[in-house]
């Protein structure tokens, strides 16, 4: 699985991406948590709003820093 | 009987009773000032965030897009794109997103421009603060100019065939439709969800809007009445360009601004004016050119600043002769 955090480099997406590390480590999943800063990302998924929380290709959160609850919750709904 | 009273109530028994601090004294006023107003916009913030919540849940900007680019409008798509500007949640790390999702939906320039001036202008936070701080009627007539501003501003930017200054790579820009998670959630389930979201920003905003109002009850108690009108008056002609090309650069959120841009009405300085400054300020920084730049090129970025700050003058000036 891969996840994902693509933003446009504003401190609410760094947050985003800190966050979601710690969701993983906490989870002891083993995977890599992916910070991209480019537009053009954000916007090929069909997303108009940043921060986004992407598992395997697909937003799960958009727009908004949801607390680590929230993203410990939407990775393990997301997990295959 | 003020429905804001049972606050004044209370602000006035933790203060004068509780505190047993002088009615008069400055230090007084300006407490007794800080929690009543706390009270009030806390209260109406979460009402209103609840609300908004739900809205969003039904009328994600996404859907807007969709809808403003179903069909030809003839003109009603400047209107309808600062009408969704006020509805949805701004924050300066959407504004690239956006701005290429619209133009890539098809969406005209100038109409996604309407949607990019607006927005930041007019949130329900922002109204609440200015219904709460300077009454219903100054609320309307600031989210009706702000609309303005956009439609007007959006409209003589189209006008100007702008296209070819937007950044090159931004037209070629493909993205994929995101099939409609319609996951049909419980109605019990929702009114929870709305309610935590509504909390939840609440919660996040509320030191930003209790610093506002502290500074602003600082100088509703300290600074003298009228201490403002020796200096900016409605007369000075030249008041109301200076307050926003100074306030153009500067960055702040509405939340922080309103408060204390009421104070300042308050000791003397004329609402126009204040108004232009606040727009000019909230609207247009520094950081958000910065910003654009990655998506717009010198040229539609320079007209797109100087016409929203002209358009923030001119309203200025109206507000300053109609109050």
């Amino acid at each position: 699985m891969k996840i994902q955090v693509l933003g446009s480099g504003c401190p609410t997406c760094k947050k985003l991406f800190e966050l979601t590390q710690q969701a993983v480590n906490e989870l002891e999943i083993k995977t890599e948590v992916e910070y991209i800063t480019d537009i053009q990302k954000i916007v090929e998924m069909g997303v108009m709003s940043s921060p986004v929380l992407a598992i395997d290709g697909k937003p799960i959160i958009s727009g908004s820093l949801p607390d680590i609850a929230k993203i410990k919750e939407a990775i393990k709904q997301n997990i295959k | 009987m003020d429905i804001f009273y049972p606050f004044q109530f209370i602000a006035n028994w933790i203060i004068f009773s509780v505190f047993n601090i002088e009615r008069t004294s400055h230090l007084g006023t300006s407490l007794n000032f800080f929690v009543y107003d706390s009270l009030k916009i806390l209260f109406l913030l979460l009402v209103i965030n609840y609300f908004m919540a739900i809205i969003r849940y039904y009328l994600p900007v996404e859907k807007l897009r969709d809808f403003l680019a179903s069909r030809k409008w003839y003109g009603l798509d400047y209107f309808l794109a600062s009408v969704f500007g006020t509805i949805t949640p701004f924050c300066s790390c959407s504004s690239i997103p956006l701005f290429i999702g619209f133009l890539e939906a098809g969406i005209p320039l100038g109409v996604t421009l309407s949607f990019l001036i607006t927005s930041p202008l007019v949130n329900q936070v922002a109204v609440v603060l200015f219904a709460g701080l300077f009454g219903w009627k100054i609320t309307i007539l600031y989210v009706i100019s702000a609309m303005l501003l956009g439609v007007f501003g959006g409209f003589i930017l189209g006008k100007m065939k702008l296209e070819k200054h937007v950044a090159d790579y931004v037209w070629n820009i493909k993205s994929q439709k995101i099939e409609n998670k319609n996951v049909r959630e419980p109605f019990k389930k929702l009114i929870k969800k709305f309610w935590l979201e509504g909390f939840d920003l609440t919660k996040k905003i509320t030191p930003y809007v209790l610093i506002g109002i502290a500074v602003g009850a600082l100088i509703h108690g300290f600074v003298p009445a009228g201490f403002f009108e020796e200096y900016i008056t409605a007369e000075n002609l030249f008041a109301v360009p200076i307050a926003t090309i100074v306030a153009v650069p500067m960055y702040a959120n509405a939340v922080g601004v309103i408060p204390i841009m009421q104070s300042l009405v308050e000791k003397g300085i004329p609402l126009g004016t204040a108004l232009a400054f606040m727009m000019a300020v909230v609207g247009l920084s520094l950081p958000e050119a910065l910003i654009l730049k990655r998506v717009m090129k010198m040229k539609l970025l320079i007209y797109f600043f100087g016409v929203t700050t002209i358009n923030i003058i001119i309203i200025g000036y109206l507000f300053n002769i109609i109050l």
